[in-house]
């Protein structure tokens, strides 16, 4: 159980730090931790204790297997999530060649 | 069914195979994509309707849901479908015309298309964890082609937009964990089965709150709303008209009536809160309109509030009011990418979105200025236009359900619509001063049949009201509405 709560904390931590920090490329690692955070959780939903690879054979029963789909699902978050974080640091290095500093306070030429 | 998946990521590919060839072949190649689409699309209502609240379900590799994932197209997944690939055929034909001054238009192509493969994607997908990957690519396409013109304020938007959107996804999946401990099951039907089997569990609750604030930030209601302003003004002119007119209501709307509706059964508490972040929306969008002297961004607020009464429509929960919601839905779509399309236009003219600056449209550009005429009277619910009906059976579901406040808000924001409209465009359309005028650069003919064909539709969108015509096209998205808790029966019972 204390597992689980620590990965809504690290959760917790990474919000904390988009919703708090000021230096995009900080709001950036921010956004890492969350998914991080995420990924981790799908690993511990899919776990079974004394649990052992899901692999299928044909002299293997189908009994205390972990469980593969959380897995499979952790596998495409990490793929879509680095497809952001390289999106969003290619977005920071075209910021900062037009505004010259990584302060998120700074960046506001949008008003209203 | 798999082709609305097909043809857009095809022609995506193909417009980075073929980034060296002619602008002239990439832009035939789009639009018979869009074109086919459209087609496809209309076919799918007509199938989806003719055989009475049936679904149309297509499996892969011969593993049926709740096991394997498929690909489902009830009523209302259809109409969407239709809402979608119209508005996409004139975007794309508008920006055959528009894009030109960009560099890389072959990139522009291809990362709409991209997106498009993403929306149709979340409208046919059956399972949560296909809705949230077509949701990303949907999502990721939209915040490059925010930043596409990459001066200084659109990468600022991208950024924000895109910070929030991401957050807004980790909820989504976090949500998605949380419903897989609980119901051991992906797809949408047997989640729903999960559900009605043991509904008072309170984790459910906790999803619910947490796909609420992924969804109405996808979906700009109020309060989280900050976004939309920033991004829908800084994209180019025909991604503006697709985020405004189908993303939002795709990833946003969609999804919610999607999960609240069919697969969590709607709760009085959540319709309750689709009540009130719909009348904060139709307000705080309808206040901050005002005085805009930025023709992007006064466009943009106002999809804000528009955006509020198809959720609040979504809230009142009759019958009629889903039929509110859906009409309002279309008409909003057909008008607001006509409006951000003319708004395109009018930058290219007079090289300024200031509305202070822009004056005559109508006498230096017919089609353009009566478009936008006919666009905000349709908006701001001028009858015969489209917006007047759906506002009114919005307002007639109020009554009818017992919530004469919510219609007297309704009506009042109506009212509000109608003023800033006015107030903001007529100097900007009518006005003398043609000073500015020399300057002008003629439309692209393309560029004007795109929005002359809109203006078309948004006139003759009350069509749909006659009996014979609603019943083609519009009541197989009130019948999956209402019956929303009936969607898991039809989707398993369909496979056998």
């Amino acid at each position: 159980m204390v597992t689980y709560l620590l990965c809504l904390v690290l959760f917790s931590v990474g919000l904390y730090c988009v919703v708090r920090k000021r230096n995009i490329i900080k709001i950036i690692i921010g956004i890492g931790i969350m998914e991080y955070a995420i990924n981790l959780f799908f690993i511990l939903i899919g776990y079974r204790s004394n649990g052992r690879a899901p692999i299928f054979a044909d002299d293997q029963a189908v009994v205390n297997m972990v469980d593969p789909l959380p897995q499979a699902m952790a596998l495409t978050a990490i793929v879509i999530s680095l497809a952001v974080t390289m999106m969003l640091v290619a977005l920071a290095i075209r910021i900062y060649e037009k505004y010259g500093t990584f302060d998120i306070t700074k960046i506001n030429r949008l008003k209203g | 069914m798999h082709l609305f998946l097909i043809i857009p990521l095809a022609a995506a590919f193909m417009m980075a195979i073929l980034a060296r060839t002619g602008d002239c072949v990439r832009d035939i190649i789009s639009g018979l994509a869009a074109i086919s689409l459209a087609v496809f699309s209309v076919l799918t209502l007509m199938a989806a309707n003719f055989f009475h609240s049936a679904v149309i379900v297509k499996s892969f590799a011969g593993f049926m849901p709740p096991a394997g994932t498929a690909f489902v197209v009830d009523g209302l997944s259809a109409f969407m479908l239709v809402t979608v690939n119209t508005v996409a055929l004139f975007v794309v034909l508008y920006s055959a015309g528009y894009m030109n001054k960009y560099t890389d238009k072959w990139k522009f192509q291809s990362l709409f298309f991209l997106m498009i493969s993403g929306i149709n994607g979340v409208l046919v997908a059956s399972d949560m964890f296909n809705l949230y990957v077509f949701l990303e690519i949907a999502a990721i396409s939209a915040y490059f082609l925010v930043a596409f013109g990459t001066e200084a304020e659109e990468l600022e938007a991208s950024f924000k937009y895109a910070v929030m959107g991401t957050v807004a996804s980790a909820f989504i999946l976090l949500g998605i964990a949380f419903l897989y401990s609980h119901t051991s099951t992906l797809s949408l039907a047997g989640i729903a089965q999960a559900i009605a089997a043991a509904p008072s569990a309170r984790i459910v609750q906790f999803v619910s709150v947490l796909f609420l604030m992924g969804f109405a930030l996808k979906a700009a209601l109020v309060p989280f709303h900050a976004w939309l302003a920033y991004a829908h003004s800084s994209a180019p002119a025909p991604i503006s008209a697709m985020l405004s007119g189908v993303l939002i209501k795709v990833l946003g709307i969609y999804a919610i009536a999607r999960i609240f509706f069919s697969v969590f059964g709607a709760s009085a508490g959540i319709c309750q809160i689709l009540i009130a972040l719909g009348v904060l929306s139709m307000i705080a969008g309808g206040v901050l309109a005002f005085g805009q002297s930025d023709i992007k961004r006064l466009f943009a607020y106002s999809t804000v509030s528009q955006i509020g009464y198809v959720a609040l429509a979504l809230g009142v929960a009759t019958p009629l009011a889903f039929f509110g919601a859906v009409f309002h839905l279309f008409n909003h779509s057909i008008v607001k990418s006509l409006l951000f399309l003319n708004s395109g236009s009018i930058e290219q003219m007079f090289r300024t979105r200031d509305l202070s600056k822009i004056s005559g449209v109508v006498a230096g550009a017919p089609v353009t200025g009566y478009t936008s005429i006919m666009g905000a009277m349709s908006i701001s619910g001028v009858p015969p236009f489209g917006g007047f009906w759906s506002k009114l059976i919005i307002i007639f579901a109020c009554l009818q359900a017992g919530h004469p406040v919510l219609a007297a808000i309704a009506v009042l924001v109506s009212v509000m619509t109608m003023a800033y409209y006015f107030a903001a465009m007529t100097p900007a359309l009518f006005g003398a001063g043609i000073n500015s005028f020399n300057a002008v650069k003629k439309v692209h003919g393309i560029m004007n049949v795109s929005v002359m064909a809109l203006a078309v539709l948004a006139l003759a969108a009350p069509l749909a009201l006659l009996p014979e015509m609603r019943q083609r096209l519009i009541d197989g998205a009130v019948q999956a509405l209402v019956n929303g808790s009936a969607y898991a029966a039809t989707v398993l019972g369909a496979i056998k």
